[in-house]
Parts: C-alpha cells; structure tokens; sequence
C-alpha cells in the first residue's frame, strides 16, 4: 500500500518521463476553464479488478477550482474513477495517472477524501479528526486548534469527546468532512456523501461542501442525485460501464441537445439495458 | 450409584471447605497458574498480535504459505509444544545452557508458543476483517500499510481483548505442555491442571475437584470480563464477525 501523497509523488516522477499532460485529454469544459492550471490528468487509464474491466480508456484532466460531478448508474465507475484520481489503486495504475504541482505554491496538492458510509475508528470524535492530522505531519503544536477549528465549522465542537460511532449518520458525515476541513486540503474527493442521509442531513452536508468549493477547494464528487450535480458542479461527467461518455460544463450538460445519445437516455431515467 | 453420589458429594463439601478455607497448598498452586500463564499470554500476545498484523497486510511471496502453516498450528496439540520445548531445553538441546527446564520459565516458554499461533490467526482475520471497512479511508488519510494494521487493532480493541483472554484460557487450561518441561515438582513447576492429574490418580478427589473449582471460576471469570468490555465497548458484534 503507498499513501497517496508518495503516489502523488510517484506520479509526477511518472509526468516527467511521459512529458507535460497531454492536451489531448478530452475536454472537460472550454475556454477559460481550460486555462485553469491542471491539477490531474488520466491518459487512458484502464481499471482491472480480476476479470472485471472497471475503467475503460478514460482520458480526463481536472484543472484546480474544479468542481466536477460523477454521474452515472450504479456500477458506472464513479466509486473507480476518485479511487484512481485520489491514488488508492494499486500502484499498476499510476502510470496513467500525471499529478502535477500547484503553482505558484510549488508543491503537490493536498488531497482528502469522504467516503459514502464514513469509516470512523471507535475512539471519540476529537482523536478522528486528530488522527489525519498525525497521519499528515501536522506539528502537535497545531493539531489541538486545527480540529477546534474544523469541528466548529462542521458544528459538531460541543461533541469533541463524545464516541465517533456514537453519532448519527449525518454527524458521522459532518465529521468526515471535519477530519478533511482539518488537513485543509487543495482537491476533495466525495463518494456520494449525501447518499444515506434524510433530507435535513443531506442540505447541511451539501452546505459544508459548498463550503469548501467557496473556499476555492477543487471539488470531484459522485452523485446520483442530478439536482445536487446542478447545485454544486461547475462540469459534470457521465460515466456508463466503465466509459466516461461525455463531460461537460454544468450547464452544458443539461440543457444542451447536442448531448451523446446514452447520456439522454440517462437524463431521462431511462435503463441502458432497455433499449 | 447411591456410593457414587455420596463420594461426590462428600468430595465437593471437602472441596469447597479448602476453597473456603484458603488451604495455602490450594492457593499456592492457583497464584503459580496464573503466574505461568499470566505472563506466557501477554507474551503470546505482543507476538501474535504483532505477527498477525504483518501477516494481514505485507505481501511477500510465501505468504499464503505462512498463513495456511499459521492456521494449522491452531490444532497444535501442547504435549507436541511441551515435547518440542523438551528437546530444545534438555542438556542436550540448543538451549540446554540456559538451564531452565524444569523451572516456570520453561513452562512460560511452551505456552507462549502455545498461544502465539492463535492470536496470530485470529489477530489476522480481525485486521482483515477491518481493512475491508476502513483500510481505505486510513490509507485516503496517508497510513502506511503497518500503520494501518496497528490503527485498526486500537479501534478493534476489545476484540483484542478478547483474543488475549482467549488465550489465557488455552493457557490455563492445558496440561500437557506444563506437564512435560514442568515436571509437576510440588511447590516448583506444580500449577492446577498438573495437580488435578496427579491429585486424581492418587485418589485425592477432594483436592482436584477444588482446583477444578478454582479452574472454572476462572474461566467463568474471564468470560464475564469479556462480556462486560464488549457491553462497555459496544464492540460486541463486530468483534463476533472477525472471530466466526
């Protein structure tokens, strides 16, 4: 297992050999999007996990201030496609993967992602958010007020000593979404983390991402809630048996009738495997 | 049968009256059990915890041929632990020098190994068991593989507990291993289930089924301590899962 930091590291390394990320990537938006710096680039990347193709040929490259949503069936490969993006898949993959460095900063980007069910250790609220702080170097000296800071902005500052599984399922996502507040990340990957809550859950979650894509986080997200999609992302990407069919801004997506034939039938909730 | 339940009797009334009564051979033998085993499983546990943690996450080759050795060992019986230990402790053996056969020391010594291969498994399937929940999330967040591993037995960790105290009982209660590099010497190397064998094969039913007594409490003991953490941790179900 390699963390996804070295990965990152790993895949620029891999950048300089293969040369700048290739301008031939689809293009996920226009104009002045694409003048936006690039953050990731996946050139083809195939997923196999045994005999399952889980990602065919996907070419995507994802520019910083982004806010990108996945859409697509279950089983599209959204869940493979912010594994792959993130650096979790075994190292096979990285070769498709070209993570470049922020600029002017000069660094790697720092990267957090919130699961769709969250995994929280059974230790109390503040020693999650505590824990991704030591995990990322962060000197003790700043751990205590960086996961002050983040459980306040999430609400949750008041329950810093209660048990993590303790707490409903919208304040275990709150948390999440602390425990990534608190590494202050430059991409935040969501796997649908809106998908198990009710609805009063669901609009204070999505107030905390809109949160971050205000704070100039660059945001990749899958959902299968389309008016999510709308409210949050500034492009959308469909995917469909591993395929990434079509990518497009927001707006685009959705009122454009020049859209590919499979994602119509998608907008229209029709099944691909009825027609 | 009437001589039967009479004998039964008449031995559990002497029994519970040396139980009651602190008879200082009885407790002797007790504190020297608890003493032996005691350390052989805390022992038994840094390894196997250690081992089943690095098993569950390192990839090397050889490695499903390590486990498959590790979850045979589970049926080690312990005279072949007691009788291995023999060999290595005897005068004659690679360890001879040490000279401690005989001595608790070597009876800490067979059931340490005793123990190890089962915490090791169990450790093991109890890490896996978590990876598969969290072990993305903790890798999302920059652990290593090891770190991993070791995150995830804090956050099982009344399942831990109770893989330890499962091998306390094993400990405890087995005979064969003590009996051997023990040598069941009264007031040096005799523990409970030793006494019980020899207690019983020279007739003192009273004596052994007082240690059998002691012995069950024990356990009945331990077993209440593990519900309790379980109930307290509210780790139970989980910790069922990994084990079944």
């Amino acid at each position: 297992m390699t963390t996804p930091s070295s990965r990152f590291q790993a895949a620029t390394a891999a950048a300089t050999a293969a040369g700048p990320a290739s301008a031939s990537a689809p293009a996920l938006g226009s104009g002045a999007e694409n003048k936006r710096p690039e953050l990731i680039t996946l050139q083809a990347a195939d997923v196999h996990f045994g005999g399952t193709h889980a990602l065919r040929s996907i070419s995507l490259t994802l520019h910083r201030g982004d806010r990108l949503m996945l859409v697509g069936a279950n089983g599209s490969g959204k869940t493979t496609l912010l594994r792959l993006l993130h650096g979790l898949l075994p190292p096979h993959t990285a070769h498709s993967r070209t993570v470049q460095p922020l600029l002017p900063e000069h660094r790697l980007p720092r990267a957090a992602m919130v699961f769709q069910r969250p995994f929280l250790l059974n230790l109390s609220v503040r020693f999650n958010v505590m824990l991704g702080l030591w995990l990322h170097g962060v000197a003790a000296a700043e751990r205590a007020a960086r996961c002050q800071t983040a459980l306040q902005r999430v609400g949750l500052a008041s329950l810093a000593r209660q048990r993590a599984r303790a707490l409903s399922g919208g304040q275990q996502q709150r948390l999440a979404l602390a425990r990534a507040w608190a590494l202050d990340p430059d991409i935040l990957f969501l796997d649908e983390p809106t998908a198990s809550l009710d609805p009063s859950a669901k609009r204070e979650v999505e107030a905390l991402i809109q949160d971050f894509a205000d704070q100039g986080v660059t945001l990749v997200m899958s959902t299968h809630n389309l008016g999510q999609a709308k409210r949050l992302g500034t492009r959308v990407a469909y995917l469909e048996a591993g395929e990434l069919v079509v990518a497009r801004e927001v707006h685009d997506f959705f009122s454009n009738p020049d859209l590919p034939e499979r994602a119509h039938q998608f907008l229209n909730g029709e099944l691909p495997w009825h027609t | 049968m009437r001589r039967f339940m009479n004998d039964v009797t008449l031995s559990l009334q002497q029994a519970a009256a040396l139980v009651l009564g602190a008879d200082p051979t009885l407790w002797g033998v007790v504190r020297l059990s608890l003493q032996v085993s005691g350390t052989a499983c805390l022992l038994g546990a840094a390894i196997g915890l250690l081992l089943g943690a690095a098993l569950a996450v390192a990839r090397f080759p050889g490695q499903p041929l390590l486990v498959g050795l590790l979850n045979t060992l589970l049926a080690l019986p312990s005279v072949v632990v007691g009788l291995l230990v023999y060999l290595l402790l005897s005068r004659a053996g690679p360890l001879g020098s040490l000279g401690i056969l005989f001595t608790p020391a070597a009876m800490v010594l067979a059931q340490t190994i005793l123990v190890v291969p089962l915490v090791a498994a169990l450790a093991r399937r109890l890490v896996l068991s978590a990876l598969a929940d969290g072990g993305e999330q903790l890798q999302s967040l920059g652990a290593g593989r090891f770190t991993s591993a070791a995150l995830l037995l804090l956050h099982e960790r009344f399942a831990v507990l109770t893989v330890v105290l499962t091998a306390f009982g094993r400990a405890i209660a087995e005979v064969g291993a003590v009996m051997i590099v023990g040598g069941n010497i009264d007031g040096v190397t005799r523990v409970m289930t030793t006494s019980i064998a020899l207690e019983t094969s020279k007739g003192d039913l009273p004596l052994a089924l007082a240690l059998g007594l002691v012995l069950l409490g024990v356990v009945a003991l331990l077993n209440a301590f593990i519900g309790l953490l379980q109930w307290r941790g509210g780790a139970g179900y989980p910790a069922r899962e990994a084990l079944a």
